[in-house]
């Protein structure tokens, strides 16, 4: 078994035995899935609201190269300096390249998938740039030198006692200062908010860009979004490059199911819509030099400079290939909260950025199957993902595109290759079929008692592990057929 | 009324309620779990369908709709079964009734896409989705029927099987003839419409989360109160089947059909 499929089954059989998280993923889940299903029941025509999205999504990915032109020609003239990065460490690259030159030794970041995707607290470290994640999620994983495991609610792994401790040990914390959720909070905001007014860089993702405004949007919870993106004099927002739709009302109609999806809210907290940096002042306007706000007085928050880099890092061949449709996705996180698997392994256990169904397609989506090909078997396909989705990928397709994908670069267990061509020559020869079938019956009796076997040999000992399997029948169905009817008289 | 024996019970309302344009005679697919480690199930299929007034034939050469291999990914072998398949089906015209949604699935949803466009089976492959039906989607949508109580049988918990569910909508289809055939003996299920955690081979190769999944359903179970759990699936049902069998559980497992013919599987 190669190493990476070995390490993936360690890490699910780590996460199963975590009793504790487990109980506290599942409760976590069924309130975000409860809250989605009420939001969704509450919001009218949702079904065509849906529709409409995953059509806007569609179009905007089969046109994908206009809009990102687009959105980079406004955004370069509403002041946005754009940079493309094609792989992650081009992305990291230029983001360093800004900070030095911007001489930039503090940056305050809000939470962004794209930006753990390129590892780019790690790259800016390693240039001796501090980063602080201002996201209290995002502040406890950094603080704890844990990763996210899930792509919006990042410790969904961690108690609240958990998180407590930390604080403790880490940040030297009084006990009354982490006594509940609400001192908890207040403690790291307190921390947070001196590193708010001292970095010189605010780093943000970009939730959707907008192609025809060249314009932004930003959605958080927490408002430590819109401090990072307003009050240090550089912000840099990082954006994969699929994250864009044609328009404002494009947006309104993704928006409507963004946040419904993810935490059963109508609307985050807040919504920012962000269009260049800080405005400065037109000298030769009037009232160029009166109060703030007057005509031609320039605004009076913002950064000075704002970069946004579009990263690729895999994507333009996903967009080539059979995977496309993953890159509707908004990163809602509903797939992650409805998936049965996820709700018992949690996010680490896949080892990826980005968990659950829709990680487990993008994943090896942008990093290749090389190292992931296992990520697309951890699914029963059960399809509940696909129902959830705002956009409806098909997301059980796309986990079965890469299984087909995997098989046939012959990755994955030996025992499965040996067996699926002899399996499908014996079933599409119905006599040796039914000979063979009653020759397994025969030996697997011998290993019945009472009609069920408790324990198989070789690869399918797997299953017997947690249940007991029956003894098939000596004599099949259709071998009995005719006296079957013979016997029930039902012949008609 | 004294409650009848559940064994002799019989139980679909007569033909007479089917709709006049309601086919007369279907093909079984029986399907190869059902064939190899529920051959009662085929019987209750039969059964019932033939006490409707439907003549049912079932093809000699049929044998394993090829879904393993799909979804283990292997397309070449999963199109070799579905061309074999296809060719035992599309032999009569006649519909055809599976007892399993996921089975069912595999036909209408899957199939048709295992062609190339100018493969002659592509069109075959439509023709024979077009026509496929589950068994309780067959009663409810096709004969318009719903079965007669049962009295006096188990207390039944139903298990949505998750492709049924979402690859073929069946939502109402099977819960109407449960209700039909328990009425007030029937359990809710908590979580009814959550993965057993089967998923074919998955079992096999994620046995962990499998088993943890089949943990939670096992629990929700217990909490119903039911003394049988019915599916429209026999994988599910050997799944659960298995894991409350492990469990030393007294709670059976019954295939939907059984349950309509009258719970005769006891």
């Amino acid at each position: 078994m190669p190493s990476a499929a070995a390490a993936f089954h360690r890490r699910i059989d780590d996460a199963l035995a975590d009793t504790r998280v487990r109980a506290a993923l599942a409760s976590t889940m069924t309130r975000l899935t409860n809250g989605r299903a009420g939001a969704l029941a509450s919001l009218e025509a949702s079904d065509a609201i849906r529709d409409q999205a995953r059509r806007i999504r569609a179009h905007t990915i089969a046109h994908l190269d206009t809009y990102l032109d687009q959105f980079a020609r406004n955004a370069d003239a509403r002041g946005c300096r754009i940079h493309w990065a094609p792989t992650a460490t081009d992305a990291t690259r230029i983001i360093v390249e800004i900070a030095r030159a911007e001489d930039i030794s503090l940056a305050v970041k809000s939470k962004s998938m794209v930006t753990e995707e390129i590892e780019l607290n790690a790259a800016l470290g390693a240039a001796g740039i501090r980063v602080v994640e201002t996201d209290l999620g995002e502040f406890v994983v950094q603080v704890g030198d844990d990763r996210p495991s899930h792509i919006i609610a990042p410790i969904v792994h961690r108690r609240r006692e958990d998180v407590a401790r930390l604080f403790q040990e880490k940040l030297g914390a009084r006990p009354e200062e982490v006594a509940d959720v609400a001192a908890i909070t207040a403690f790291a905001r307190r921390l947070l908010r001196r590193d708010f007014l001292q970095a010189g860089m605010g780093i943000s993702g970009v939730n959707l860009a907008v192609a025809d405004s060249g314009s932004f949007c930003l959605v958080t919870n927490e408002g430590n979004g819109r401090l990072s993106t307003t009050l240090p004099r550089v912000h840099v927002a990082v954006m994969g490059l699929e994250r864009i739709v044609p328009n404002a009302a494009d947006l309104g109609i993704v928006l409507q199911l963004l946040a419904r999806s993810a935490t059963g809210q109508a609307l985050s907290v807040y919504t920012n819509i962000i269009s260049g940096p800080r405005r400065p002042a037109n000298p030769g306007a009037p009232g160029a030099h009166g109060a703030p706000g007057a005509p031609g007085a320039g605004e009076p928050d913002g950064p000075d400079q704002l970069h946004v880099v579009i990263v690729d890092n895999g994507r333009t061949r996903m967009l080539d290939g059979p995977l496309a449709e993953m890159l509707y996705c908004i990163r809602c996180g509903a797939c992650l909260n409805i998936c049965p698997v996820y709700r018992h392994i949690g996010g680490h256990a896949y080892g990826g950025v980005y968990p659950g169904p829709m990680g487990a397609v993008v994943s090896p989506g942008l990093m290749g199957l090389d190292q992931w090909s296992e990520l697309p078997h951890a699914s029963s396909l059960c399809g509940a993902c696909k129902d959830v989705c705002p956009v409806r990928i098909d997301l059980p397709h796309l986990l079965l595109t890469l299984r087909a994908q995997a098989a046939d670069r012959e990755l994955g267990p030996w025992w499965l290759r040996l067996a699926m061509p002899i399996y499908a020559a014996v079933a599409t020869r119905p006599a040796l079929y039914q000979w063979l079938g009653s020759l397994a019956a025969r030996v697997s009796q011998g290993l019945a008692r009472g009609g069920w076997i408790r324990h198989l040999p070789g690869p399918l000992a797997a299953w017997t592990a947690a249940r007991d399997f029956p003894a098939p029948a000596r004599r099949s169905f259709l071998q009995t057929y005719e006296q079957r009817r013979g016997r029930t008289g039902n012949a008609s | 009324m004294p409650p009848a024996p559940a064994t002799a019970t019989a139980t679909a309302t007569a033909g007479s309620d089917a709709r006049p344009t309601s086919p007369r005679r279907v093909q079984l697919f029986v399907t190869c779990l059902v064939d190899r480690f529920y051959p009662g199930v085929g019987d209750a299929v039969v059964s019932v369908l033939e006490r409707l007034g439907v003549e049912v034939i079932v093809p000699s050469d049929q044998t394993c709709c090829g879904q393993p291999a799909f979804n283990g990914g292997f397309t070449g072998e999963a199109a070799a079964m579905a061309r074999h398949t296809i060719d035992v089906l599309t032999a009569r015209p006649d519909p055809v009734v599976v007892p399993s949604g996921s089975c069912a699935d595999m036909i209408v949803n899957h199939y048709p896409g295992l062609f190339r466009g100018d493969d002659p089976y592509a069109a075959r492959a439509r023709d024979l989705a077009a026509r496929t039906y589950e068994f309780s989607q067959f009663l409810v949508d096709v004969l318009g029927v719903t079965p007669a109580p049962c009295p006096g049988g188990p207390r039944l918990a139903y298990h949505a099987s998750c492709h049924g569910l979402r690859g073929l909508g069946l939502h109402d289809q099977p819960r109407r003839v449960l209700q039909a055939v328990a009425g007030d003996r029937a359990c809710a299920l908590p979580d009814a419409e959550v993965c057993c955690g089967f998923g074919g081979l998955f079992a096999v190769k994620m046995p962990g989360i499998s088993g943890a999944m089949l943990d939670a359903k096992l629990d929700a179970i217990a909490t119903s109160g039911a003394e049988a759990v019915v599916a429209t699936d026999v994988s599910c049902l050997m799944h659960i089947g298995g894991g409350l069998h492990r469990r030393g559980s007294a709670v059976r497992v019954l295939h939907i059909a059984e349950a309509v013919a009258g719970a005769r599987r006891a």
